[in-house]
């Protein structure tokens, strides 16, 4: 079992025939991935990697089914994208463009509510269904099947959480990268709800960062709704306040969204907060045993 | 990206939200014919800086002369607030104020919404007023970019207690349609007064761009005031390296906005001093990090770099290649510790075997190594 993809979903690529939907779609498909096709306007009838290329999410749609987009296209281009992915009511929209402009995802996001659709990202490098599926950048070479949840706002802490539970013989059921950005589809508590859901996760790490207050309505969640065992990591704690940390999501404003509040938020809930990587993988291999 | 209050005054003039006569003064002369053109009377020498706390420090001052503004501005010119240097000031016209609001529009990320803040208590910090009296503070907003009508004629009322109602809606409908139009993050009016002839004025504002937006905002790129940022920072922006300066003395070069504050942690947590933020993202660029090390050695403080590199998609023996070409075009005199992770990790660690480069196997070794080595210690 795994949380919200596995080997028979249908996974469009919009933005096939650029150069990182390219790479990227290939990756997938040596994966394992079940790439159906691809979207670039005005190129349809072409084929890449032996997939069909679409002039339109909902003419893919149409002719082959999509269960699941993943998105390549330039920041410029996103949104609309994005919107063309709702509006043929793709069950599960994964956006992996940063830097698009914030305001832009404000009406984005009510709208996949609304429709019942689910969004990960922007700003994301997707997610894993170690052994099975993988839609996005993920590399799937670090990661082994398992029982261990991984939801992270970092791309490259997530390759470091995985790297060390792997190292500890510990499998992944499913890894998902959310996204740095402000306003991102699905937040730390919709993923934790699927996992919660999912009878093979016996275990779920949160990666953190500054900025918002999602962790600290993580932690309030759990606290409430979270049977499974959680484990957590803040980073920035030594960020200056005021600076955008490479992610646009992820400032100090004054007072708020330091990492001591969210780290003080998760022991409030009796989640375990870890002070680095390789101490989150100890104190998840402590409580289950080394793979 | 931050602009100055006049540039934000400007804006609101565009939108046709009222705001005081004023003028740009660079200069004590430039202040005092600023005075003459405004007609005399009362005016306001304000200190242009991106920062809080003007008032405070003494970068408002009232001037009812032109002797009075020669003072001023000679006090207020080249004047450090927080760290900025003065080199800009606005010179505005006096207002007969009855009463003081505050209003502003934000990103909402909790709500995920394009919110509205709008108190009766103007003029001081907004943060303190939700701390002291919180049921003082209304917030509403709008999921689809649409003026939220209804909530905001009723907060429009409570502002200054019934008067100037008309006004205050009228504000508020042209800074939430300025906020959406140049996509802004923050749009604030601190004070909006009432003054004595009962017109709705914007004394105070203060705008944040989205930087994401930039690219098709480009008249407010325009607005960039450079004399603000850090010159390393301005580089990087136009290398496309993500790069904050800090007050240390290791150098850090990472790959991923998440490891790189990681990293920072990890130093902090073992007694040492980060020099920088540095995301050199997924690319093995040797181009890229040529430029890096320029960024990180720049200022002569560094004692150590400490390259932190996860090899994802991107493969640590290209990541060492680029690494090795940029030692060969550059005279690096620090020690640096590199850590590879991940994909091809082995390949890399081999092309660095018989370069100057000190390897270190986990994170943790590479913090402690680059540390122990920052002070001239063996590691």
């Amino acid at each position: 079992m795994s949380i919200l993809i596995d080997e028979h979903t249908k996974v469009l690529v919009q933005g096939i025939t650029g150069r990182d939907g390219a790479f990227h779609a290939g990756q997938m498909i040596e994966y394992g991935t079940n790439v159906v096709g691809g979207v670039t306007p005005g190129k349809g009838g072409q084929e890449k990697h032996g997939k069909p290329v679409f002039n339109s999410v909902q003419e893919a749609k149409d002719a082959v089914g999509v269960d699941a987009t993943v998105i390549y296209v330039p920041a410029k281009f996103a949104k609309a994208a994005v919107q063309e992915a709702i509006d043929a009511e793709v069950p599960l929209i994964v956006c992996i463009t940063e830097g698009i402009p914030v305001n832009d995802m404000v009406s984005l996001y009510h709208q996949v509510r609304e429709k019942g659709l689910k969004m990960i990202g922007p700003n994301c490098p997707g997610l894993i269904n170690p052994g099975k599926s993988k839609i996005g950048i993920m590399p799937g070479s670090i990661c082994i099947p398992g029982k261990v949840g991984v939801i992270s706002r970092s791309g490259t802490l997530t390759y470091e959480i995985v790297h060390a539970l792997t190292g500890l013989g510990i499998g992944q059921s499913t890894c998902v990268g959310i996204g740095g950005d402000p306003i991102v589809g699905s937040g730390f508590t919709d993923i934790l709800a699927e996992f919660e859901q999912d009878p093979e996760t016996e275990a779920v790490v949160l990666i953190g960062e500054i900025g918002g207050d999602e962790e600290e309505k993580t932690a309030a969640y759990i606290k409430e709704n979270v049977d499974t065992p959680c484990f957590a990591y803040i980073v920035g704690s030594s960020a200056p306040e005021g600076k955008r940390m490479g992610h646009a999501g992820a400032i100090v404003s004054g007072s708020g969204g330091t990492a001591a509040s969210k780290q003080a938020a998760f022991r409030d809930a009796g989640v375990p907060v870890a002070d680095s990587i390789d101490q989150m993988a100890e104190l998840v291999a402590d409580r289950f045993g080394k793979g | 990206m931050n602009i100055h209050e006049y540039q934000s005054k400007t804006l609101f003039r565009e939108a046709g939200i009222p705001v005081p006569e004023g003028s740009l003064a660079l200069s004590v002369r430039e202040a005092v014919s600023a005075y003459e053109s405004l007609g005399g009377g009362t005016v306001a020498v304000k200190a242009q800086v991106h920062t809080g706390g003007r008032g405070k420090a003494g970068g408002v001052k009232l001037a009812h002369s032109a002797e009075e503004v020669e003072q001023a501005a000679e006090a207020i010119l080249g004047m450090d607030i927080k760290g900025h240097t003065v080199r800009r000031l606005w010179i505005e016209q006096g207002s007969d104020i009855q009463r003081e609001a505050y209003l502003s529009v934000i990103l909402d990320r909790s709500d995920k919404s394009i919110g509205f803040i709008a108190s009766s208590e103007g003029g001081m910090e907004i943060e303190q007023v939700a701390e002291d009296t919180p049921e003082k503070i209304l917030r509403f907003g709008s999921t689809d970019y649409t003026f939220p009508e209804d909530e905001a004629r009723k907060a429009a009322g409570e502002l200054f207690g019934g008067e100037g109602a008309d006004g205050v809606l009228d504000v508020m409908r042209k800074l939430f349609t300025l906020f959406v139009e140049k996509d802004l993050q923050l749009a604030e009016v601190n004070p909006l007064v009432l003054t004595g002839d009962g017109k709705v004025v914007a004394l105070d504002g203060k705008i944040m761009v989205d930087d994401n937006a930039l690219m098709r905002q480009t008249d407010l790129e325009k607005l960039r005031d450079e004399k603000e940022e850090n010159p390393a920072e301005i580089e990087a922006r136009e290398k496309g390296l993500a790069f904050i300066q800090l007050d240390g003395d290791i150098g850090c070069m990472v790959n991923g906005a998440g490891l790189a504050m990681a990293t920072m942690d990890m130093i902090h947590m073992h007694g040492g001093s980060p020099a920088n933020f540095l995301d050199v993202g997924g690319s093995s660029n040797p181009e890229k990090v040529v430029h890096a090390f320029r960024l990180i050695l720049a200022g002569g403080k560094v004692k150590a770099v400490l390259i932190n590199i996860f090899g994802g998609i991107t493969r640590c023996d290209d990541i060492a290649t680029g690494i090795l070409k940029a030692f060969e075009t550059m005279d690096i005199d620090v020690p640096v510790v590199v850590r590879l992770t991940g994909t091809n990790a082995e390949e890399g660690r081999a092309l660095l075997k018989d370069s100057d480069l000190i390897p270190a196997a986990t994170f943790a070794e590479a913090v402690k190594k680059t540390i122990a080595l920052g002070k001239g210690e063996n590691a």
